[in-house]
């Protein structure tokens, strides 16, 4: 079944909160909802909170990668928050990095970044 | 009774990308009933996902089968994943870091061998790929 992951607006930041396991067609879409929310909202930054997620592997890490490259060519910021601490050990194993991505602890922290990077 | 006795054998059937979420859930359920540590639990679950989505990509249907193992001193999850597709022409070159013929970043086969202790792969082209892994709980 197709999982909609909702997308929050805040001021001018978009936080898309992952709230269970993503397919990756889901993951596909939820790139392609993103990018739209971007265009449509005018947004400066992106917030992807993928605490939710109990596994990134090669796919996972190449679409998120894909997500910020394409919200950075519009001018915006993405950061990606809430990485759970097995995963990224998991990543580090498999040899993926997403050194293009700013990575957060949390959310608060993510919104800092955004705004801090703002100013 | 030790954990192993009382987790039984699983398959899940692969043919759709969401079937590779299932297949993972499977393997990571079935670490955490062994008693296998967090990080295993999300290793073991990221291997799975990683072969499991190359069935998706690559062959239109294929299993993967998970069950306990014991070698008398230690536990662990013994997971295969079959299907029967094209096969592969060159192992050795699909063993190797960033090669990939789909659009991948051709980390898959290699970088699940990094994350588990015993990995083996047997293609016969044009009839199919499997690949067996071990997860041990104390290596």
């Amino acid at each position: 079944m197709a999982v909609r992951v909702p997308i929050l607006r805040q001021g001018s930041h978009l936080i898309a909160s992952i709230q269970e396991e993503l397919s990756d067609s889901d993951i596909l879409n939820l790139q392609s909802r993103i990018l739209d929310e971007v265009v449509k909202r005018q947004a400066d930054g992106v917030i992807i909170d993928v605490g939710a997620l109990d596994v990134i592997d090669s796919f996972g890490t190449r679409t998120l990668a894909e997500i910020a490259s394409a919200v950075q060519l519009r001018g915006a910021k993405m950061v990606i928050v809430g990485i759970q601490p097995e995963v990224a050990l998991s990543m580090v194993l498999l040899g993926l990095t997403l050194e293009t991505v700013p990575t957060m602890l949390d959310l608060d922290a993510g919104i800092a970044e955004l705004n801090g990077a703002a100013r | 009774m030790k954990a192993a006795e009382t987790v039984t054998a699983q398959q899940q059937s692969v043919q759709h990308d969401g079937d590779v979420v299932l297949a993972r859930q499977m393997g990571r359920q079935m670490a955490m009933a062994l008693g296998f540590s967090k990080p295993d639990q999300a290793l073991i679950a990221t291997a799975i996902s990683e072969l499991a989505r190359n069935i998706v990509n690559y062959a239109s249907h294929g299993t993967v089968d998970a069950q306990p193992v014991s070698d008398g001193r230690d536990t662990g999850l013994h997971v295969v994943v079959s299907d029967r597709g094209p096969g592969i022409d060159d192992i050795e070159a699909a063993m190797t870091d960033g090669f990939s013929t789909g659009r991948s970043l051709g980390l898959g086969l290699p970088g699940t061998k990094r994350i588990v202790d015993e990995f083996d792969i047997q293609s016969t082209p044009g009839k199919g790929v499997t690949v067996t892994i071990i997860k041990w709980k104390h290596r």
